[in-house]
């Protein structure tokens, strides 16, 4: 969980950054965008490092997806009888909503990348106009995608918030004042990435790119 | 104080439970809950009916014995408390309270509020106890122990295993409880020749005795009567990867 958490977890700030990039112009942007598919030529061919990094990803992904399966169904198992009066979260709300969050965010994965990576969903979906891709997307009249991803986002904000301290203390964290500090650093963490990812959407809904 | 109770009863391992409804009057709020409950019990027992069974002992809260799910809150509303030493006082006059057993496949109900809980003998049995021969008390300074270490170990060793982690836990997990158990044996130089075969067998008695795995919820902590830490669980984490990472069969690994 930890492993494969950290891995997409890097890959998340990137992903965040190379949006940023959008607030640089559309010509940067799309520059940006061709960059990525000539990353490691000429040793390797062209989208070569792209579909490594694919790979990796979905392997990652799906590790991560079959290690908290494990631990679901282990959970299920080991509390056959359920209690009548069930409290309400007293540890962290973001930790008891790890399952189910995560299951909203492969969805939004899934369509995230129907979206703006192979257009299909994309009122534009023009593979050389990334600029102009994600300007259709989050038109004020497509209001609803907006809203969409903000759900999304948030739902990762909290994932993150819980993942990123758990995986500390996977991976021995053990002090009292260091669990402070990895509950502290997780927060700003899970803020900052939301943060970063939801201003391209609202930039483009309030008009500032256009 | 008058009170409704929903009571979980199960006449025995194979019966199926049900909660059922009782009424008591006349609740002193300096009363503890297990005293109430024995307040119920009489009556019931002069009504000719089974009193509820429930598990006590020193109800002074350090044998570990009792262990109640009360609204939902292992050993009731009160932080840092076990449910001997929680007062009527904290509940309201007219209020409806459930009891349940403790919930986990490791720990089976033998009857109503009583459960089976040797699945942690099993994991004290694979690795909590050390080895040294302890004998009679050694002179003070023969072994010296940093303080800080003598005091977070002191603080594992606080744990009675009255199982309220597990019944708090969302995944049914014993970890804390095992956490306390290492935490406190591989802080002293003591607990140090089986250091690592001991967080082996313990976490693989932990799993095998039906245990669900840990994600540091933190709700174990929250409710555990004698505030044993999470962090405990970092230091559980971090015997098992160096232990993996040292290999039985290669000398000097």
């Amino acid at each position: 969980m930890a492993v494969t958490g950290i891995l997409l977890a890097l890959f998340l700030i990137v992903h965040m950054l190379g949006n940023l990039k959008i607030f640089t112009g559309e010509t940067s942007f799309d520059h940006y965008a061709h960059w990525l598919r000539s990353i490691g030529t000429p040793l390797l061919p062209e989208t070569w490092y792209l579909w490594i990094q694919r790979a990796v990803l979905t392997g990652a992904v799906v590790a991560h997806i079959v290690a908290a399966t494990v631990l679901a169904l282990r959970a299920r198992a080991a509390r056959p009888v359920k209690y009548a009066h069930r409290k309400k979260v007293q540890g962290s709300y973001a930790a008891r909503t790890m399952r189910w969050g995560g299951v909203i965010i492969l969805l939004f994965v899934i369509y995230h990348i129907l979206d703006l990576t192979t257009g299909h969903l994309n009122p534009q979906g023009d593979p050389a106009n990334p600029y102009g891709n994600v300007v259709a997307d989050f038109a004020p009249e497509r209001w609803y995608v907006t809203a969409f991803y903000t759900l999304a986002i948030v739902t990762l904000g909290f994932h993150l918030r819980h993942g990123a301290f758990s995986a500390f203390r996977s991976l021995g964290q053990q002090t009292p004042k260091g669990e402070r500090r990895a509950r502290t650093a997780a927060l700003v963490f899970a803020v900052a990435l939301c943060a970063g990812y939801l201003l391209v959407p609202f930039a483009v809904l309030t008009g500032l790119v256009a | 104080m008058n009170l409704t109770l929903r009571i979980w009863r199960q006449s025995g391992p194979d019966d199926k439970g049900r909660m059922v409804t009782y009424q008591v009057e006349d609740v002193s709020p300096d009363m503890s809950f297990l005293e109430m409950l024995d307040v119920l019990n009489e009556r019931l027992i002069l009504d000719g009916d089974e009193p509820v069974a429930f598990d006590h002992d020193c109800r002074e809260g350090i044998c570990g014995m009792c262990g109640l799910m009360i609204n939902g809150d292992a050993h009731g509303p009160q932080r840092g408390t076990t449910a001997c030493q929680l007062h009527m006082r904290q509940f309201k006059d007219g209020e409806t309270i459930d009891i349940e057993p403790w919930r986990a496949r490791a720990f089976p109900v033998i009857k109503d509020l009583v459960v089976n809980r040797s699945a942690f003998d099993k994991i004290i049995a694979a690795g909590g106890y050390v080895t040294a021969p302890t004998g009679s008390a050694p002179e003070a300074h023969a072994t010296p122990v940093a303080k800080a270490n003598a005091d977070a170990a002191f603080e594992s060793a606080a744990c009675i295993g009255c199982g309220a982690c597990v019944a708090a836990c969302p995944n049914g997990s014993g970890m804390l409880f095992t956490a306390a158990k290492i935490t406190q044996l591989s802080l002293l130089p003591q607990g140090q020749p089986e250091r690592y075969t001991r967080v082996i067998g313990m976490v693989d008695a932990h799993d095998e005795a039906g245990f669900g795995g840990c994600t540091n919820a933190g709700e174990c902590t929250a409710v555990c009567p004698k505030g044993i830490p999470l962090n405990t669980i970092g230091r559980l984490n971090r015997d098992y990867l160096a232990a993996t990472a040292k290999r039985g069969d290669t000398p000097g690994s």
